[in-house]
């Protein structure tokens, strides 16, 4: 309960800080927007150069698209607290381990705020646009209740593996001269094997079903896949399994960082 | 020699209250204010005269340095450095003024300083006897030396300030402008930039043009104050007819009240 | 007369002041050889990606628009060696809000240079030499695979399309840096004709229909530096006007020029 108020606290701060700059808030849409809509011109050709080769179909490769741009903000690992980086090669983080909270607990939070005020300023006029896309380029409407349902459930666990895997990022940053470095590495690893560059199912078959195993499949491909329908049913529960999986192990495995970067911290006083 | 005239400059600037509502507010509307830096500025400064230019935070100090340094193009006004106008031909005058600011640093981080020293040599075109001079001549006046081959930041806040001055004078300027100096610095390395300043105005007869909260600089420094506030010049004259006998912080502190800034 | 002596002799050395300018950073780099090779390490795993995600697309597809592999890895490494030659010589302006933020710009206008070679020279990184390293290597590669009945000519439309392609890249940065003078917000926008144009750019851009290739042409002129010369390097067109189409791109330097004057006299006149 204390947790949520706290996180609470930051969302709302967060949710002001990004209404004060609104120029940056259109752009970040038209950005998105652009972004999209040169993703889908290019599967596009490709689709009909090829139809029988496309592995899902094609308005259910426009909603993967359009709602990947509408939630960039939760599942890019790339989009991290720069803040954070700082005070950790500065110094500051002093300041933060005199307040009374976990340091593992207070970034989490914090993250979850960043990326979900953000996510919320920009969604909805991007998923208003899209929707009213014409065929085949817009966006589905979600197949039933059901789906929707698992279709959210999945996002916010998508979303806290993501921030997870980036809470792995800022803890082995005590450990290296680089935290910038560390970042491009582990982002442009994972834009690969999220299926940013590429969806997923437009891998070759058993390259994909490896990648499928990975902590990466259970960002952004879950949710989006579930969206669109490419995948239901068991198929669905395994993949949200995996998710509940790889929560447990990066948060713990996280949390034993955190643990022996704060006994490094107190003894050479960061 | 520095003139100038009725110099005016306003600002525009977006209104920001707090709180939730406030923000989704300015979302949607955002209102504007208009905020009057200088407000009909005129002085002249002789050369070789070292000016202490003072007044409250916002009283325009920083607009008026911004002007005469070619930075800023004022409203309405004329102003001549030496017979330029600073920001008609920003190239030709900068070339013959220093510029210090306080608060921030001209020399690259994470070389030595010396290295700092060499690149301003090639921006400044300086002819490579007189940057060799220069260099020994600041290097002994500074006691520079060893700190010359150190890295920025490993220096204290008192030896970088010795090297920013430096590296302002390289190319030999004839005028100089001095923002917030001595700013967080420790009493010795305070009291070795104010001597060096008085030292330079004596040798090389270089203008100097101060600005400071910290009245003990005006006092070892300057003979004559410039005083503003809200924009506008309120005194102008010598040190000494202003504070008679007594402390120059409680003089100072006395006038700010008589003209309520 | 002395003056114009003078003038000449600064015009002289901003080369070699701009060399000095990298020289420094070097060094400065050198203070954090870890962390130039991470991020080295990063860039390269950035071109690297979108080289997987063309090759699985075309193990699947086999051809897009009439383009078959070769011609896309022509576009691709066009596209990236004018992109990483423009991020070695412009780039800087992309940091350019933090110079103005941090008043580095006002320490910029109290010297005596030119305000551009200045923002250049405090913003070169070292990095984008590892990257340019790596757009060589997909460039040969890229030529290699591509189908092309080699002439002098096609040499020389590489060279120009590489070089003015550069330049339209050094525009954007340019206008990037400009509008920095009118907002500090919202510049995210811009990403979309750098990063984007240099992603997008992988494919032929009659790829993205019609109306793009337009705006391509007539507006942000990236067209004038992939497609049409592509188009003659790989024998779709004999005309020699797409063979040196990519000088006209030049052009669009003059109101990128224009914006950053504009931009600097707005600055000297509000001060933010």
């Amino acid at each position: 309960m204390e947790k949520l108020k706290k996180y609470v606290s930051f969302l709302r701060l967060r949710f002001a800080m990004g209404l004060q700059y609104r120029t940056a808030a259109f752009a970040g849409i038209a950005t998105q927007f652009a972004w999209g809509f040169m993703e889908i011109m290019v599967f596009h050709a490709f689709n009909s150069s090829a139809p029988d080769a496309f592995p899902m179909g094609f308005g259910q490769l426009a909603s993967y698209i359009w709602m990947q741009q509408a939630f960039l903000a939760l599942f890019m690992t790339w989009f991290m607290e720069n803040e954070i980086f700082d005070s950790i090669m500065d110094g500051n983080i002093c300041y933060e381990l005199c307040r009374p909270i976990d340091i593992y607990d207070l970034w989490f939070a914090r993250s979850v705020a960043t990326r979900t005020s953000r996510a919320l300023l920009r969604c909805v006029p991007i998923l208003l646009v899209a929707f009213f896309l014409p065929e085949p380029y817009g966006m589905m409407l979600p197949l039933d209740i059901t789906t929707f349902v698992c279709f959210l459930a999945a996002m916010l666990l998508a979303m806290t593996v993501t921030i997870a895997t980036c809470m792995l990022v800022y803890m082995l940053s005590f450990f290296t001269v680089s935290p910038q470095g560390l970042k491009l590495v582990f982002a442009m690893t994972a834009e690969i094997l999220q299926g940013t560059v590429i969806p997923l199912p437009f891998f070759p078959p058993r390259v994909q079903r490896i990648m499928e195993l990975l902590p990466f499949a259970s960002m952004e491909n879950v949710p989006l896949r579930i969206y669109s329908g490419h995948i239901s049913g068991g198929e669905a529960a395994k993949a949200m399994l995996l998710q509940v999986f790889w929560i447990v192990v990066l948060i713990t495995v996280g949390k034993l960082i955190c643990r022996r970067a704060m006994k490094k911290v107190t003894l050479q006083g960061g | 020699m520095i003139v100038m005239k009725n110099i005016c400059k306003t600002y525009r600037v977006a209104k920001r209250n707090a709180g939730f509502g406030a923000a989704v507010k300015s979302f949607f509307h955002r209102e504007y204010e208009t905020v009057t830096a200088l407000d009909n500025v005129s002085f002249s400064i002789q050369d070789g005269e070292t000016v202490g230019y003072i007044g409250p935070n916002g009283a325009g100090k920083s607009t008026t340095i911004k002007i005469l340094s070619g930075i800023l193009t004022p409203d309405s006004g004329e102003c001549l450095v030496d017979g330029r106008t600073p920001w008609k031909n920003r190239i030709e005058h900068v070339a013959k003024i220093g510029v210090v600011f306080g608060q921030r640093s001209q020399l690259w981080w994470d070389v030595p300083v010396i290295d700092s020293f060499e690149l301003l040599k090639d921006i400044y075109s300086i002819p490579a006897d007189v940057y060799k001079s220069n260099v020994e001549e600041l290097t002994g006046l500074l006691d520079l030396g060893e700190i010359l081959k150190t890295p920025a930041r490993q220096l204290s806040l008192g030896q970088r300030m010795r090297c920013e001055l430096a590296a302002s004078l390289l190319h030999s300027p004839d005028i100089l402008f001095l923002d917030e100096p001595t700013i967080g610095l420790d009493a010795v390395s305070k009291i070795a930039v104010r001597e060096f300043i008085v030292k330079l105005n004596q040798e090389r007869k270089t203008t100097v043009i101060l600005t400071t909260h910290d009245m003990q600089d005006i006092e070892a420094i300057t003979k004559r104050i410039i005083l503003i506030g809200k924009g506008k010049i309120l005194l102008d004259g010598d040190i000494s007819d202003i504070s008679g006998s007594g402390d120059i912080d409680h003089t100072v502190a006395e006038l700010y009240r008589s003209y309520e800034i | 007369m002395e003056h114009s002596i003078m003038e000449k002799q600064r015009k002289s050395s901003a080369v070699r002041l701009y060399f000095h300018y990298i020289s420094i950073q070097i060094r400065c780099m050198m203070q954090y050889k870890k962390s130039f090779i991470m991020t080295t390490l990063g860039q390269f795993l950035a071109s690297f990606n979108a080289f997987v995600g063309i090759y699985f697309m075309f193990r699947r597809f086999h051809s897009i628009a009439g383009y078959t592999y070769g011609d896309v890895l022509l576009c691709f490494s066009l596209i990236s060696m004018e992109f990483s030659l423009s991020e070695c010589a412009a780039r800087g302006f992309d940091r350019f809000s933090s110079l103005v933020r941090q008043g580095t710009f006002d320490r910029i206008l109290t010297r005596p240079r030119n305000e551009i070679l200045q923002v250049l020279g405090n913003n070169f990184e070292l990095t984008r030499l590892g990257r340019m390293v790596q757009a060589i290597i997909i460039l040969f590669y890229g030529i290699s695979q591509a189908d092309i009945d080699w002439s002098f000519m096609k040499v020389i439309t590489v060279v120009i399309t590489i070089l003015c392609g550069a330049a339209v890249f050094s525009g954007i940065f340019l206008i990037n840096a400009a509008l920095c003078f009118f907002t500090l917000e919202g510049l995210e926008v811009v990403n979309i004709f750098t990063d984007g144009a240099r992603q997008y750019g992988e494919y032929p851009i009659d790829v993205y229909g019609k109306r793009m290739v337009k705006f391509c042409t007539f507006i942000i002129p990236y067209a004038l530096v992939q497609l049409y010369p592509v188009k003659y390097l790989t024998g779709r067109s004999d005309s020699l006007l797409y063979a040196l189409i990519p000088l006209a791109a030049l052009l669009f330097l003059l109101p990128c020029y224009a914006l950053w004057r504009y931009g600097v006299r707005k600055y000297k006149s509000s001060g933010s």
